[in-house]
Order: C-alpha cells, then sequence, then structure tokens
C-alpha cells in the first residue's frame, strides 16, 4: 500500500533564500504528520509546493503513489494560514459555496457538527471571531469530505481557549481515519496532535520521527527552572548546559540530584525552582541551537 | 462545471444585493444624471457650441457682416457639413447646436436643443449690432430628437461602463489581494468557470439595474424606444460583455487596489468624454475620433442612440455591433490568457 503523501528530494528557492532544501518523507495513511519548526523555517513553502501553490524548482511530490492530478484535488481538504472569508455571505452560505464545488461532498451535518458551526450558521463572515473563523475555515478544508487535511498552522493568532478548542475538533477529525498534515510552530499543539513529526529548520528537515522517539533520542534528562535575579553566579557553577530566561535561568542536565546540590551550594533559592522532565521545544533547542520562536 | 458556475453566480448576486451602498449607488447614480440634466435643461451651461456650415463658397451679402461677426465669437465651434441633409441630420441628433447656410442666408436649428437656444440668441445677437437684416429661419423637416432622449442612451451606456469596469475589475483583485482567489485555486474550480460566473453575475446586475432605470426614466420622462427592444437587449449585452471583459484584462493579475483603481480610470475617463455621451466628437481632431473608435462605450452610445432615437434595426448598426463582438472577443481571450489565480510574486 502506498503511502499517502511522498515528498522526494523538493528544493524551492527565492531570490536570496533557499526555502526548501532537499526535503523528503512520507506520511502513512491515517496519522496526523506535523511539520514543526520557527517562522521562516521553510513549512509553508513547504506546504503550498505540496498544495500546488507554488512550484518546485526539483524534486517530486507523489499522492498515493502517482503524481499528483484531478484526483488529488478532490480528495484534499485545504486550510491556509491566512486567508478572508467571502464577502457579504453567512457560514451557512459559505459552506455550502464550497461544498458545491466538489463532486464528492462531506456530509453538511458533520461538518456543522464535527467544527461546532451550530450556533454561528447564519452570522455573517464578518461577524465572527477568530476563533469561529478558524473553526469555519476547517469546515471549509472538509467540504470535500477530504481523505488528506491540509492545515497550515490553523491556530496561530488564537487565544488559549480557541486554540484548545481546535485542536479538540483536529483530533476528532482524525479519529474518523483521515489523514492529516499539519503545519505548526507551537511545540504544544504538535505534541498533543501530531503522530509523526517532521523538524525543519532552515529549509531542510533536521529530524523525523513519533514525538516520543523524538524526545527520547534527543531529550534526555531533565530541566531545571531557578528563579534568580544574578543568572551568571549559577551560568558556569552548574553541570549541562544553562539558558537566561525570563527572571531566571534554565538549566538542561543529566545529573538531575548534583546539580540541585551545586544550585544550593551556591546559595540558590530552591523554594522558587522547577523540574521538569523534555518536551518537544527542548528536542528542537538540542537539535537546532535556537528556540522556535526566535 | 455549469453547477460550479451556478454557484459562483448565486454568491456574486448576493454579495451585490447585500452590499447596500454599491447596490444604491448602481441604481441612483443614472438617476441623478437624468434628474440633473432634465433640472437644468433649459439652462446648459456648458461654454463651447457647434454651428455647422454649408455652401462655405458664398455669402449672401446682406447677411455677411452678421455672419463675420458670428463667426469670431470664440465659444463656438465651426464645422463644415457635406450638404443640407447631412447638416439637418447632425441637428436633430443634437451633434450641432446650430446649422447655417451663409450662401442662403438661413439658419436651422433644434427646437429642444438648450444649447441651440443660445447659439440662436448669439446669431441674432450678432446682426443686431452689424444693424443689418438677420437670417432667415428655416424649418426642419423631420422628427426631432429631444435633448433628454439623445442624452438617455448615453447615461445608460455610462453607467453600464462604470458597473462593469469597477464592479468586476475591482471585485477580482480585492478576491486575489485578500486571498479568497488562493482558497478558489485549490478547489475543482477552473479559472474559466470563475471568470464566467463573474462575466455573468455582472451582467445580471448590469440588466437589472439599467432594466430599473430604463423603467423609472420612461415612466416620469415618456421616454420611448423607437426600435425592437431584441435589437437594444442585444446591443447591451455586447457592450456590457466587451467592457466586462475589459475589466478583466486588468484584473487579471494585479492584486492592488490602487493600480486596479488607476488602471480603470485610465480607462473610464477617456471613454466617458470620447464616447459622444455628454456631448458631440463632431469636428474633433481626426486622430481623437480615430481613437474613439477603439472604444467600447463609443460604439455601445452610438448603437443605443440608433435604435432608441431613429429606430434602427440591427443591419443598420452592423458596424457597431461587429466592432463590439471583435472587442468582446479580443478582450476576454486577452484576460482569459493572463489570468493568474494568485499575486504575481
Amino acid at each position: 500500500m502506498h503511502p499517502v503523501l511522498e515528498v522526494i528530494d523538493l528544493k524551492k528557492s527565492f531570490p536570496g533564500v533557499r526555502a526548501v532544501d532537499g526535503i523528503s518523507f512520507s506520511i502513512e495513511p491515517g496519522i496526523c504528520f506535523g511539520l514543526l519548526g520557527p517562522n521562516g523555517a521553510g513549512k509553508t513553502t513547504t506546504i503550498e509546493i505540496i498544495e500546488g501553490i507554488l512550484k518546485e524548482d526539483s524534486g517530486m511530490i507523489l499522492y498515493r503513489g502517482e503524481k499528483r492530478g484531478k484526483r488529488f484535488r478532490e480528495e484534499v481538504g485545504i486550510q491556509f494560514q491566512s486567508t478572508r472569508l467571502p464577502e457579504y455571505l453567512t457560514v451557512l452560505e459559505t459552506l455550502k459555496t464550497f461544498r458545491g464545488l466538489y463532486p464528492g461532498k462531506a456530509d453538511m451535518d458533520w461538518i456543522i457538527d464535527v467544527c461546532r458551526l451550530e450556533e454561528i450558521l447564519n452570522r455573517d463572515n464578518k461577524k465572527i471571531s477568530g476563533g469561529q473563523k478558524q473553526r469555519l475555515l476547517l469546515a471549509m478544508a472538509l467540504a470535500n469530505n477530504p481523505e488528506l487535511i491540509i492545515l497550515d498552522e490553523p491556530t496561530t493568532g488564537l487565544d488559549p481557549q480557541a486554540r484548545r478548542h481546535l485542536w479538540d475538533i483536529v483530533t476528532g477529525i482524525k479519529n474518523s481515519g483521515r489523514t492529516i498534515i499539519l503545519t505548526t510552530h507551537y511545540m504544544e499543539e504538535a505534541e498533543k496532535l501530531c503522530d509523526r513529526i517532521a523538524i525543519m529548520d532552515y529549509g531542510k528537515i533536521i529530524d523525523i520521527d513519533t514525538p516520543d522517539s523524538l524526545l527520547r533520542r534527543h531529550g534526555k534528562g531533565a530541566t531545571i527552572y531557578i528563579r534568580t535575579e544574578e543568572p551568571e553566579k549559577f551560568m558556569k557553577a552548574l553541570p549541562g548546559r544553562a539558558y537566561i530566561v525570563e527572571n531566571g535561568i534554565e538549566v538542561r542536565t543529566d545529573s538531575l540530584n548534583q546539580c540541585i546540590q551545586k544550585i544550593s551550594t551556591a546559595g540558590g533559592d530552591l523554594s522558587g525552582m522547577t523540574v521538569r522532565t523534555p518536551n518537544l521545544e527542548d528536542v528542537f533547542l538540542e537539535l537546532t541551537g535556537h528556540t522556535l520562536r526566535a | 462545471m455549469l453547477k460550479r458556475i451556478i454557484i459562483l453566480f448565486i454568491n456574486r448576486n448576493r454579495e451585490f444585493y447585500r452590499d447596500r451602498s454599491g447596490l444604491g449607488w448602481n441604481i441612483l447614480f443614472p438617476f441623478f444624471i437624468i434628474v440633473g440634466f432634465s433640472l437644468i435643461f433649459s439652462q446648459d451651461s456648458r461654454s463651447e457650441y457647434k454651428a455647422g456650415l454649408i455652401n462655405t463658397g458664398s455669402i449672401k451679402k446682406e447677411i455677411s457682416a452678421q455672419y463675420e461677426q458670428f463667426r469670431e465669437i470664440k465659444i463656438i465651434e465651426f464645422v463644415e457639413m457635406d450638404s443640407l441633409d447631412s447638416g439637418l441630420n447632425r441637428l436633430l441628433h443634437h451633434r450641432i447646436d446650430i446649422l447655417i447656410d451663409p450662401a442662403l442666408g438661413k439658419y436651422w436649428k433644434s427646437t429642444t436643443s438648450p444649447k441651440g437656444f443660445i447659439v440662436e440668441k448669439l446669431l441674432i445677437a450678432s446682426g443686431k449690432s452689424s444693424d443689418r437684416s438677420s437670417f432667415l429661419r428655416g424649418s426642419v423637416k423631420g422628427r426631432e430628437i429631444p435633448y433628454i432622449e439623445w442624452l438617455f442612451p448615453g447615461v445608460l451606456a455610462m453607467n453600464m461602463m462604470f458597473s462593469a469596469l469597477f464592479g468586476v475589475g475591482y471585485t477580482v483583485v480585492r478576491y486575489r489581494k485578500n486571498g479568497v482567489l488562493k482558497r478558489f485555486s485549490v478547489t475543482l474550480l477552473s479559472p474559466f468557470e470563475f471568470l464566467t460566473a463573474q462575466v455573468l453575475s455582472r451582467m445580471f446586475v448590469i440588466f437589472l439595474t439599467t432594466g430599473i432605470v430604463y423603467t423609472a426614466c420612461a415612466a416620469i420622462y415618456g421616454f420611448e424606444n423607437r426600435g425592437s427592444y431584441a435589437s437594444l437587449l442585444l446591443l447591451f449585452l455586447l457592450g456590457s460583455f466587451s467592457m466586462i471583459s475589459l475589466a478583466l484584462i486588468i484584473a487579471s493579475r494585479s492584486s492592488s487596489e490602487e493600480f486596479a483603481g488607476g488602471a480603470l480610470n485610465l480607462l473610464s475617463w477617456p471613454m466617458m468624454f470620447l464616447s459622444e455621451v455628454w456631448f458631440s466628437m463632431e469636428g474633433a481632431r481626426p486622430w481623437v475620433i480615430t481613437l474613439s473608435k477603439f472604444l467600447p462605450l463609443t460604439h455601445l452610445t452610438a448603437g443605443v442612440r440608433k435604435i432608441m432615437n431613429d429606430g434602427a434595426t440591427l443591419y443598420e448598426i452592423k458596424a457597431h455591433v461587429i466592432a463590439l463582438t471583435v472587442m468582446s472577443v479580443l478582450f476576454m481571450a486577452t484576460g482569459s490568457l493572463l489570468f493568474r489565480w494568485q499575486k504575481e510574486d
């Protein structure tokens, strides 16, 4: 059985910048595949080449083992990073419009239910909130009952509550057996939603694996946060890598007990200390040397 | 394919209907023009007048001083006519304001043209100052077109032009700018289907608003169409299609509303002034007249006038029909070839 999507040695340059630098990956059916990276990493360019919006310089993309054609456009649902909605239409009219553009249509009640649009169906597109807009854009992506759904930073700009709301919806879609490609620069989002993650930076894929494997391979040890007004005092004294963060320092160490002992010896305030296991943010830091939001 | 076109057609009409300011303007604008011109009907303030001249080889002795003095009036443009018939025909259609035969010492004027009235006064005033006998006034044979009826087809055509150019041009550019076109591009919708829906929707809007304006003005001012309504409909169809297609060329790639606005103004303003909507091009420089023949509004205005004012058949206005058809095909083909869903990188 062919993967849903195969990307082979994809390259794309813009004047003065190589946006995508020879990346390859494949996506198995029914999973949520995450492209994770900071702004400018090449995620959106990769996605737009897959969608057919941009033309690749070289490389190949196969959908179910074949070059993308009409079948691809019929079976793929797309949510762009930022799209204005058609003006002077209601949510229901917008949905009906996009649903009507395809021969294979998703059940309207299912779309409305899964994207939780019941209460805003008759509202003008201009009068819906940011979270509601993202839900409508997601619903538009589901209009053709797609096998593959591409979501480009679907929660960017949303407040935490709206973001979690959307995560629940994406989880519901994933549970219906559809394949999802998701780009994000939110670690928590990737950890919560993705079955497999490709970490991108400067147009390349640095690593690709399941979240657990990435954490297992790159996220050994623990991260300690110490609240202090004198971070320099601790920087050299502690075992592991230390970073100055807001109101204190963060230390990544494989020797937790030794590290805590040294903090205490150096006069650190243990009452303000937190210890956490590594997350994808730490993995990204480990792999690239800089944070996701940099 | 047809279903997708119908869906977009309905949506675009919904947008137009719900955009109350746009809807109001499209219907009220021609009313304002017609009402405004009917109010100033007897006091046309335009400072340029046109006098047609025939038989200028000789001048009747009794009126020579009066004629010479009249010829010196700067605000009157004098245009040589081929014959009396040609001159009278132009007078009846308000292409000139007065017709003068200096050899016979005779003049003819339209009884409904506000400018004709003023030019006649100027001619008579010239006579008084020279203390010589006045010109004889000739009677115009044939049916005279009331000035407001001459103006009406031009205003209708101009409104169609604005609705076509700005209604389609701006909308497509705005769709491209805000990403709506990009969203459509990843569906099964083809550029042909999208453009066809835009054209059909705008033609529907144009026919609806033109119908309302036509009916209301006909009821208020008693206009009548002396030709066939089928011919009129066909010409409206061709005229609106050609100008919508012209708008699609402007909107084919740009995502800048400022550029689109400038380009659309660059098209609409010359068309408004060179297509005889407001005044005749009689006596204009040859290159200006040639240029005006390349403008769709010229052919739409002239064709509609001939149908409505003179009861012309399609065969009689075949030159305008052919010109509009050729322009429609040319503009639509160019617009379709140039069309891009997205902003140019």
